[in-house]
């Protein structure tokens, strides 16, 4: 398979998790669809370290993965933290600075 | 296990029926995964979808010559990065689905609308690009033909800055999550004194009575029997209590008559 179709399965996973992002209220599938996003661009590294015929990409790719782990342990935190407040874990109920 | 850490030679060979075959499977499996995720209503739903999606994703790994990053992938994100999300939907509420409820008028359709820009412009620029075929993993980045040495050269020669940076990321991540996890104890904690005081205000000496256990039915949610043939509520976790019987649990003894006798009245 040409790295061309991986890229494009990428983009594809990529548009899809965006519009997770914009449409889910509930903060933990947000959170689900940014992790989507995240491997969306790994299987495109991965594919352009392929093309290169080096292994940059692997490289940086394990270092999205790194701190994809980072981002999701201090948001979840932040989320229970939320939820704690709150008594939910909806995006539209976390509003004070709104007013 | 050598052969499954061996780089593949990528370029001509790997272009079989069969690559192409199992690509075409992963692809469609994995973006109706992704859809079937943004379009389920339950956050364990969407979990379960994810951890689909991510499976895909490490074989297509394995099948680009990336085996290190496939057993990464599996270990780390649908390993511990999945059970992490699987807690938290615990802990917040198993049952919680999202409402359909649109708070924002026309929100939906403006995200599809954007989502269709991000998708041709990404199409659009890829389409630009001069993405060529894959080309033969030179023998300078793989050492010894290992996916794994070459990889470990990589992050600690010419990587080794940015990989110091992740190690003070990973402990930053850390402390900030336990400082987010912590509670301020707002009353004092009560000692084992408070505590049989309490107890003896309350009337009640002994510690509540263990659920019941029939012969059909051995549950933690099933109340205990007592001597006339009432059920005691108290013998019911408090957390259980409220459980909607007729959710999914039908009781198996329905013909037990309602607790009207517990055993504090008694």
């Amino acid at each position: 398979m040409s790295p061309i179709h991986y890229v494009a399965l990428s983009v594809i996973l990529f548009v899809i998790g965006g519009v997770g992002v914009l449409v889910r209220r509930n903060a933990i599938v947000v959170f689900m669809c940014i992790e989507l996003m995240l491997n969306a661009c790994n299987l495109a590294f991965v594919a352009f370290a392929r093309m290169h015929g080096n292994l940059d990409g692997q490289v940086i790719a394990f270092f999205v993965m790194v701190v994809a782990a980072a981002e999701v342990v201090v948001g979840l935190a932040i989320l229970m933290a939320i939820f704690r407040a709150r008594r939910s874990a909806s995006v539209d109920d976390a509003n004070l600075l709104k007013y | 296990m050598s052969h499954i850490l061996a780089a593949t030679p990528s370029g001509t060979n790997t272009d079989s029926i069969a690559v192409e075959t199992v690509f075409w499977i992963l692809a469609f499996i994995s973006v109706g995964a992704a859809l079937a995720m943004i379009l389920v209503r339950r956050a364990v739903h969407c979990a379960i979808m994810l951890a689909v999606v991510m499976l895909c994703l490490a074989t297509m790994y394995a099948m680009q010559g990336a085996p290190f990053l496939a057993f990464v992938q599996i270990i780390v994100y649908t390993g511990a990065v999945l059970m992490l999300f699987l807690f938290v939907v615990m802990l917040i509420g198993i049952s919680s689905s999202d409402s359909v409820v649109e708070t924002i008028k026309g929100q939906r359709a403006a995200a599809g609308l954007a989502a269709i820009g991000l998708f041709l412009i990404l199409i659009l620029s890829i389409g630009h690009a001069a993405i060529g075929p894959a080309a033969r993993t030179t023998a300078a980045n793989n050492v010894d033909n290992i996916n794994l040495t070459g990889l470990a050269r990589l992050i600690f020669t010419t990587y080794v800055f940015p990989f110091e940076v992740t190690g003070a990321l990973l402990i930053t991540a850390a402390v900030g999550a336990m400082v987010l996890a912590h509670r301020e104890r707002t009353a004092p904690k009560p000692t084992q004194r408070d505590l049989a005081a309490r107890r003896l205000v309350s009337g009640q000496l002994a510690p509540d009575p263990a659920p019941g256990v029939y012969a059909l039915h051995d549950a933690a949610d099933r109340p205990a029997l007592l001597p006339d043939g009432s059920t005691s509520e108290l013998s019911v976790s408090q957390t259980l209590a409220p459980r909607d019987p007729n959710e999914e649990t039908p009781p198996v003894r329905p013909e037990l008559p309602a607790p009207a006798v517990t055993e504090a009245e008694s």
